[in-house]
């Protein structure tokens, strides 16, 4: 029973499992809460790029939180402190990027500050007016990566990307080129100038230029640069000229371009070189060709050339004056004018192609060349070009009986010979005429001329003493001869007269009212009455032949009227 | 304190709904419909505690970002800027105005913290049992409910302002996502004051 009792079947006592921690549902809502703020945060970590420093000069604009950095104004980053570096010579701006702008670490990324600017170029930066300073940037290409840059002091003029290409010219000066001047084509703006630098021998500048797609394809190979900087105001030999490209190059300066006319080649590659004129006679003139210094001594001064005058020869520029000097003659005590000339024969042009040249020589001999010319008369002379201003230029000509000249094609410079300017050998012809007139035996054409005079007093004496008193006697009967004829005179008068009164009776006797005209129209008025009896008997015999026997027939009643009218009796009349 | 019958003592249960008072044994544990407004009836709110202190630490975690993240988006006359909160609140204080700073600032972060603290006080005196300052703690309860209606004050002037200044490039005002943040914030405090059974507070009273 025990064992029964003992093996009796207990109850299992159940388990009572009380749950450790029953979730309610409610722990849903900061479970929820919490996952959308680590989101947030984790969101945040990973939007978050890397931070940059950024060196200025000055912080003027940069606000520490505020100051946005904006690429193609997209807003990238956030200036989040500006503080001074640690020597106290520029600000460090520290800039939080975006995870999308890691690609402006590049170490050739260029930052600078877009604030409102006011250049003779024009006004940039309006925007930021009310809106404060950002900070631009230019996206490098550079492989490395860095995350200290130095920020521009000026906006670049060229943002990496643009459409266009850049060109290399070379100049002699920078003249009034500035960054950023404008590049014109057909005075439109095309470019600008992106830098310039001093060439390494400092001889010349070499800038670089950028022009925008698509007028990058109008600069072909052989396009020619110059300057249009400015007003080109030039009073040379030739005259005042003025020459601009618009009223911002005045100011601001600049560059303008232009194939040669009827060019058919081929747009220019990006980076190619070329020359910039100073103007633009000097960029369109075809090539100089190699230049040839000469040197001139000039007896008399010469007021009135400047370096730079033309020398001319038949009408062609060949060349101009580069220096003037004064040389000392020890053995006549004399100052020659020294002046160099730089010609350049390839713009003879054609004229050249027909010079006799020596068998094998490829260059022309100018040497050689220009000591024949100088045994036929070739002589260098200044002359006035401009009356008003006495600007002189150089001229060569061949001189009519020129001097013999010696000239030496190997010396080095050669040096032409001269002849006097036309002004000078105006003055020495005008000496020659004085030397002339001074020659003149003045003194004895004096003497002689008193002695004529002393002669013709004696003859005027005698005459008056001799011949006067019977010229009165000759007068005295002239007039007596014209008192005659005077009185010949009054007595034609009276003839006139009374020819005239003559005239006057006839006049009176053809007037329309005189008597014997009215008589006369009174005599033709009967004949006229006359003439038409006869015709009205005429028609009455031709009718009634038989009244020349019988009388008049008995007229009817109208009849009798008109023979009333024609109250002649044809028989009276026969 | 008061030797006044409790309701469980008396076999009654009051309803949360209509106030109606039924019959409940006190061993029945199954649930009653109030006869009257079918509403459930429980002797004390149902999981008060746990869910005060889930919405609680949801408005806590919430109020992070809220705090962190822009409220607003002003821009104007070209200016753009994008404030938190604080840097309003700073920003206006430095700028004189001394009193909007202050509202600002009582409205966002003074009353949401003293309702943190209120709330987490009454959460952790409820849990504890405790018997402590009992009076004072029903009446900073009725305080966090008074409060509640006005903690929305910030997300009203984010929305009015928003929709009231539109000047194209002049000015433009936008909300930012912290508002959001901080309207939940404020939402989950209020269902939090709620949630939690004011009675818990006298439980312990005999003890």
């Amino acid at each position: 029973m025990n064992d029964s009792n003992e093996s009796t079947p207990q109850p299992g006592d159940p388990v009572v499992a009380t749950r450790r921690w029953r979730v309610s549902l409610v722990w849903l809502v900061p479970a929820v809460a919490a996952l959308i703020g680590i989101s947030m945060m984790v969101q945040t970590w990973l939007s978050a790029g890397p931070q940059i420093r950024i060196a200025f000069r000055t912080a003027t604009g940069l606000e520490a939180g505020k100051t946005p950095v904006k690429y193609k104004d997209v807003t990238v980053g956030s200036v989040s402190a500006v503080e001074l570096s640690e020597d106290g010579s520029h600000v460090i701006a520290t800039v939080s990027l975006a995870k999308s702008a890691g690609r402006l670490t590049r170490e050739d990324t260029r930052f600078w500050v877009v604030r409102p600017r006011i250049g003779v170029g024009g006004i940039s930066g309006v925007d930021t007016l009310l809106s404060g300073a950002y900070i631009g940037v230019d996206a490098g290409t550079s492989d490395e990566n860095s995350l200290n840059f130095t920020g521009l002091e000026t906006p670049p003029t060229v943002i990496g990307g643009t459409p266009g290409k850049s060109f290399v010219l070379h100049t002699e000066d920078l003249g009034s080129l500035d960054i950023g001047s404008p590049v014109y084509y057909r005075r439109i703006q095309v470019g600008r100038v992106a830098s310039y630098q001093l060439d390494e021998s400092g001889e010349s500048v070499t800038l670089q230029i950028f022009v925008d797609a698509p007028y990058d394809r109008y600069v072909t190979t052989d396009t020619r640069f110059w300057n249009a900087s400015g007003v080109d105001v030039s009073l040379g030999a030739d005259g005042l000229k003025l020459q601009t490209e618009s009223v911002a190059t005045i100011v601001a300066g600049g560059i303008a371009f232009a194939a040669p006319p009827y060019s058919h080649a081929k747009p220019a590659e990006a980076g190619a070189e070329f020359g910039l004129a100073k103007d633009y006679a000097r960029a369109i003139a075809p090539p100089n060709g190699p230049a040839q210094y000469v040197q001139l001594r000039f007896e008399q001064p010469l007021r009135g050339l400047s370096v730079g005058a033309p020398v001319q020869f038949s009408g062609v520029d060949l060349g101009n004056v580069v220096s003037m000097g004064v040389d000392f003659d020890p053995a006549r005590h004399r100052f020659p004018t020294v002046v160099g000339v730089v010609l350049y024969p390839q713009r003879l042009g054609q004229a050249l192609e027909k010079l006799p040249m020596a068998k094998g020589e490829t260059e022309l001999p100018t040497g050689r060349f220009l000591g024949e010319l100088v045994q036929h008369g070739l002589r260098a002379q200044a002359r006035t070009g401009n009356l008003l201003t006495g600007q002189l230029y150089i001229a060569l000509d061949f001189i009519p009986n020129a001097p013999k000249a010696t000239f030496d094609a190997s010396a080095q410079p050669m040096v032409l010979p001269t002849v006097g300017g036309s002004f000078d050998r105006l003055q020495e012809q005008l000496a020659g005429i004085v030397g002339k007139i001074d020659k003149l035996p003045f003194e004895a054409i004096g003497q002689k001329l008193d002695a004529t005079l002393a002669e013709l007093d004696l003859a005027a004496k005698k005459v008056n003493g001799e011949v006067l008193p019977g010229v009165t006697q000759t007068m005295q009967a002239a007039s007596r001869t014209l008192q005659q004829a005077g009185q010949t005179m009054e007595q034609t008068g009276k003839t006139l007269e009374q020819a005239q009164k003559t005239f006057g009776t006839a006049q009176g006797m053809l007037a329309d009212d005189a008597p014997l005209q009215q008589n006369l129209q009174q005599t033709l008025r009967e004949l006229q009455r006359s003439a038409r009896s006869l015709r009205t008997l005429t028609d009455l015999l031709g009718r009634h032949p038989e009244a020349l026997l019988r009388g008049r027939p008995a007229d009817p009643p109208p009849d009798a009227a008109a023979s009333d009218v024609l109250p002649a009796p044809p028989e009276s009349r026969r | 304190m008061s030797s006044a019958p409790r309701a469980h003592e008396l076999g009654v249960i009051g309803c949360h709904g209509c106030g109606l008072v039924c019959e409940h044994p006190p061993d029945d544990l199954t649930h009653r419909h109030c006869p009257r407004c079918q509403a459930p009836l429980h002797r004390r709110r149902p999981d008060s505690i746990t869910r005060t202190w889930a919405l609680l630490v949801a408005a806590l975690i919430l109020y992070i970002p809220a705090n962190l993240l822009p409220v607003m988006y002003t821009s104007m006359f070209g200016k753009v800027s994008e404030s938190t909160i604080m840097v309003g609140v700073i920003e206006f204080w430095k700028a004189g105005s001394y009193g909007i700073a202050l509202v600002i600032f009582i409205a966002s972060v003074a009353v949401p913290c003293t309702k943190f603290l209120i709330l987490g006080l009454l959460l952790v005196t409820a849990q504890r049992r405790s018997n402590w300052a009992v009076r004072e703690r029903a009446r900073l309860y009725r305080l966090v409910e008074l409060v509640g209606y006005w903690s929305m004050l910030d997300v009203l002037v984010v929305a009015v302002v928003a929709a009231l200044v539109k000047f194209q490039k002049l000015s433009d005002v936008e909300p930012r996502i912290g508002i959001l943040f901080f309207g939940v914030v404020v939402i989950l405090t209020m269902l939090s004051a709620m949630s939690f059974d004011p009675r818990l507070t006298w439980d312990t009273e005999k003890e």
